[in-house]
């Protein structure tokens, strides 16, 4: 109870102080924020470090998780807008990696919170790639040298100790540049300084080539080598060839 | 005609009444005879696509710029080698089918083999007459594993180098002498000389082939010599041998099984992507990517290398078993030495060294059975622990804890397996004795009622 | 002429489907029924394959078709396929299947047994000192074979394991990118991981590439021997994992540490050995025995990286001699 007082003390002092700053798509972003992400986040972005109990919440698993959330001052629209677009937040269980999953907010709930994550401390804003101007070979040659070693060279995703790093086909350019300049979870954060703009556009550019790569062997399999061919050696090569053993070797109806 | 031709060879050879007897072998009429057969109509494919392949392959390390056809790789940096199997994959017209079926009939080969084995083994066909012969057939089956690695890591793409450092890593964990041994194949440390492809292109196109049809002009010899074993039924004892002529029975058969085999592997070569090494890139030894995996007949391998917790046996300063010794050495030459000593193994434990042409079913001999799925059952179970890592990304099972899982299943389960099996087959044959005694009741019976009226 | 005009009736009543005239020696395949469908199933299927066959001239032909590799393998591994149904169909159905007994082959040959064992036997009655021979031949073959076998020792520097050690770096050697630039301490953030190789070197020598990675200065934990090794929180590893010499290119980076599943980590993709940068690369988990090699590092007057020596031990997969001695340049 007196938490809450505190709180929304501290809010309309806040609020106050913003009153001429805060544009109504703010307003709404916060009253957004507080229902569905203010008990792990905290009051303004300010992070919760561990232990505090929270029960069932929007979004949320119906059970007792453990609230821990780093701060949201700083991060700006661009990992407001990766997070939430992605649905990688709400975080249906904490603890677990954050996975692509259901967005639960409409284009205009997005734009609010997006817009008061954005309002919480000067950060940088959505990413405006341009892949048209990069280079597939390139991207290829840098998506190696950074990337291939988590999410496997044509993207399908793979393991690194304690987390998956998820195959790249469901992401936009957007979020692709969003993802390599937050480094979310465990994935290293890659600045302008390592990978310029122009570098950028090249990486994006290729990930959008291995979405649908050269297949002209044919039949795919999943872009991922021996394991799924071992299985059509097995599944159809062997199974056929048994069956046309089993046709020419028909025992005959036997004569006695 | 045909007695013109006839006439011409056998007064050229006298080969007549050789070849007269050749025509009336007897082929045992069951389906899984079949097996043996479509490993060499594979091995032919392999022959013929692999000396086309070679028509356009260069096995030299020197790095050029790639300014081919193939987009994503302009302005890379590669080995010739590589370069070559670009141009085969791209360039050359029917290039990318020939390279797809002879990696595809290279898996089939393998694969069939492996069936071949497994009937050979749960029917007992490897006992005496013919243990020079099974010798002969795992010896084979070896040396194709190693072919099969050979080839496809001479193409220097980015997967089969990762695979070639950590054969490097293997052979160097063999204790006192791996540093030696790999200083002398590699020519020094990894990546080694130039010299190190070459010597990988003379193995894989002239030197294991060689060998490989000398052993399998052995192999079909001396199955020849003695006969193909056969299932017991009314007419087929040990002494006599029922079955289809050569000529003309079986021969349209096993020709129509060459052509089945050599026409999946064409589809497949067509239609099935394998090996696309455009999509992986050439290999540097400071590169990687997730989900490199070998081609599944090493597979097994790379579970065993995976399962070992990680230490170095060390005494003192020595490190007498580097870890992947293990997984990647011990493993292979334990299964290998299971396959070569079994038959002795058997005879001294049942005694048994009477002359065998019938084949028993997996039920009539039951520890044989047992012990063949246990040993299946490991290494099987250590071939998935080697995927471990995708069916995460899949399925979402961590990791960590399948290793764990597996850690223990592999030396389990294989034990329940056993067991199981041994209590089927005892259960199996118990049903059959009391089939039999019904049928022979019931007749009884008929006879008797046929008696009385 | 008369001969040829044999050839040519018998070549023609074949065509035409006729049976020939019998032999006078008794048929020594068994004689069956005819099966007029079965016969025409397998010319037809002969047919299609050897349309198929064409098919694959063609496609071959037509540079403008796409997806050229699936058509040709599609005409001809169809060609094969129907040519095999229709030699099944012969086999199944239109030759004679009967089953023929015979007997085995004889289990051994006794005399003959004896025979060549009592020929090689008595083929030295003619020495006096036939173990003194026998000893003198295998020695003389055992010798010679020896000495055919020893050029396979020119294949490498079977005796010299000295290279193993080697590594191009050395004191005061600049750490470069892929291109040959220098990398600045300045360029090297935290939660990034970087390659960096020594200037002028092999790019592809196991002992070259390093992977760079700075760490806050409160989470490092170097032990006593890998004392001073870091540069302003940049410590530098070799890239080849310690367990089977693949490429370290994974680096395990939390953003936030109570919800991530360990501390920075170097993970390599093969078999997942993951290595602690920040306690001088120990084993976290996998399958590798031996810690990462680290390579001490200085920041120079103009903020560019050199190494401050070599690595703290050899680099790549263990070997017998891994741990006697050091890394040398």
């Amino acid at each position: 109870m007196k938490r809450a007082l505190l709180t929304v003390t501290a809010c309309a002092l806040a609020c106050a102080a913003n009153a001429e700053a805060a544009s109504p798509l703010v307003v709404q972003g916060k009253s957004l924020y507080g229902r569905y992400c203010l008990s792990c986040h905290g009051a303004n972005g300010s992070g919760v470090a561990p232990s505090r109990k929270i029960g069932a919440g929007p979004g949320r698993a119906q059970q007792q998780q453990n609230a821990v959330a780093p701060t949201l001052r700083g991060v700006g629209a661009l990992a407001a807008d990766f997070y939430l677009r992605t649905g990688y937040m709400p975080l249906q269980k904490l603890g677990l990696q954050p996975r692509r999953s259901r967005v639960l907010f409409t284009q205009e709930q997005l734009g609010a919170l997006t817009a008061y994550v954005a309002s919480l401390g000067p950060g940088p804003p959505v990413p405006t790639p341009h892949p048209e101007r990069g280079s597939v070979a390139t991207g290829l040659h840098l998506f190696t040298d950074h990337c291939a070693g988590c999410h496997q060279v044509v993207a399908e995703g793979g393991y690194v100790t304690g987390a998956v790093p998820p195959p790249i086909e469901d992401d936009s350019s957007t979020q692709i540049a969003e993802a390599v300049r937050i480094g979310p979870y465990v994935m290293p954060r890659f600045t302008t300084k390592a990978i310029s703009n122009r570098q950028l556009d090249s990486i994006i550019a290729y990930v959008q080539y291995a979405k649908h790569p050269d297949d002209r062997g044919g039949w795919a399999l999943g872009h991922l080598g021996p394991v799924p061919e071992g299985l059509v050696t097995w599944l159809i090569a062997a199974a056929a060839l048994v069956c046309v053993c089993m046709v020419i070797g028909k025992r005959l109806a036997s004569r006695g | 005609m045909i007695r013109g031709l006839v006439r011409f060879l056998d007064q050229r050879s006298g080969t007549a009444p050789l070849v007269r007897k050749t025509l009336r072998y007897l082929f045992p009429d069951h389906w899984s005879f079949l097996l043996g057969e479509v490993a060499l109509y594979a091995f032919i494919v392999l022959v013929a696509t692999g000396t086309y392949l070679a028509l356009f392959y260069q096995d030299s390390t020197v790095q050029v710029v790639y300014h081919g056809p193939y987009v994503p790789l302009q302005g890379q940096q590669m080995s010739e080698a590589y370069r070559s199997v670009m141009d085969i994959s791209t360039t050359v017209k029917a290039g990318l089918l020939i390279r797809q079926t002879h990696h595809w009939a290279a898996d089939v080969f393998i694969a069939a083999i492996t069936l071949h084995l497994l009937r050979i083994f749960f029917t007992g066909a490897y006992r005496k007459p013919r243990e020079l012969t099974y010798w002969i057939g795992v010896t084979i089956l070896t040396v194709a594993l190693l072919e099969g690695y050979l080839g496809y890591s001479l193409v220097d793409d980015l997967l089969s180098g990762m695979g070639l450092a950590i054969g490097y890593g293997v052979a160097l964990s063999i204790p006192f002498v791996g540093a030696n041994l790999a200083s002398l194949i590699w020519d020094g440390p990894f990546p080694g000389q130039h010299a190190f492809f070459a010597r990988m292109y003379i193995a894989h196109v002239f030197l294991i082939p060689a060998l490989i049809a000398v052993l399998l002009t052995l192999h079909l010899t001396l199955v020849a010599l003695r006969h193909h074993t056969q299932f017991r039924s009314r007419r087929a004892t040990e002494r006599k041998i029922v079955g289809v002529p050569l000529y003309p029975g079986q021969t349209p058969r096993s020709l129509g099984l060459f052509f089945a085999v050599t026409g999946v592997l064409f589809l497949l070569g067509g239609l099935a992507q394998i090996n696309p090494i455009w999509l992986w890139g050439p290999y540097h030894t400071y590169t990687s990517t997730n989900g490199a995996q070998p081609d599944w007949y090493l597979g097994w391998l790379i579970g065993g290398l995976r399962l070992m917790p990680g230490w170095d046996f060390v005494i003192g300063k020595y490190t007498v078993v580097p870890n992947p010794f293990w997984g990647g050495a011990l493993f292979p030459l334990a299964v290998f030495a299971f396959l070569y000593l079994w038959p002795w193994l058997e005879r001294r434990a049942t005694g048994d060294t009477r002359y065998h042409n019938l084949l028993e079913r997996p039920r009539d001999a039951p520890v044989r059975t047992a012990i063949g799925l246990g040993v299946l059952t490991f290494i099987f179970l250590i071939f998935v622990a080697g995927s471990a890592d995708r069916i995460d990304v899949l399925f979402g099972i961590s990791y960590t804890a399948q290793i764990w899982v597996y850690r223990v299943m592999v030396w389990v389960a294989p034990v329940v397996v056993g067991l199981v099996a041994h209590r089927v087959c005892v259960e199996l044959q118990r049903g059959e004795l009391v089939e039999r005694d019904r049928e022979r009741a019931e007749e009884e019976a008929a006879v008797a009622a046929a008696g009385s009226r | 002429m008369g001969r040829a005009r044999d050839l040519l009736v018998s070549g023609a009543l074949l065509l035409a489907g006729r049976r020939r005239r019998r032999s006078e020696r008794e048929p020594t395949v068994p004689p069956g029924a005819s099966n007029p469908r079965a016969e025409l199933a397998a010319v037809l299927l002969l047919l299609a394959g050897g349309l198929c066959a064409v098919a694959f001239v063609a496609v071959y032909a037509l540079d403008r078709i796409p997806d050229q590799t699936q058509y040709l393998g599609l005409s001809l591994g169809l060609s094969f396929l129907f040519i095999a149904a229709a030699l099944i169909v012969t086999g199944t159905r239109l030759v004679s299947t009967e089953e023929v007994e015979d007997d085995y082959p004889v289990e051994e040959h006794v005399t003959e047994q004896e025979t060549i064992a009592q020929v090689v036997a008595d083929s030295g009655n003619r020495l006096t000192r036939r173990r003194l021979f026998r000893r003198a031949l295998l020695a003389a073959g055992g010798a010679l074979g020896v000495a055919l076998l020893t050029p396979i020792a020119s294949l490498g520097p079977v005796l010299d394991v000295d290279p193993f050690y080697g590594t191009p770096w050395k004191r005061g050697r600049r750490l470069v990118d892929e291109t040959g630039r220098p990398w600045r301490a300045s360029d090297i953030e935290e939660r990034d991981f970087y390659t960096a190789f020594p200037e002028g070197a092999d790019k592809e020598e196991l002992g070259a590439a390093v992977v760079l990675v700075r760490l806050p200065k409160n989470d490092l934990r170097l032990p006593a021997e890998n004392a001073g090794y870091a540069a302003d929180g940049i410590v530098a590893f070799s890239k080849i994992c310690t367990h089977a010499g693949c490429a370290i290119s994974l680096y395990r980076s939390p953003l936030f540490a109570p919800n991530d599943p360990g501390p920075p980590a170097l993970v390599c993709p093969c078999h997942y050995s993951t290595f602690d940068p920040a306690t001088g690369g120990t084993v976290l988990f996998g399958p590798a025995g031996r810690k990462l090699p680290m390579l001490p590092l200085r920041i120079d007057g103009r903020g560019e990286l050199r190494a401050a020596g070599n690595f703290d031990g050899p680099v790549g997969p263990s070997w017998w001699g891994v741990r006697l001695r050091g890394a040398h340049a």
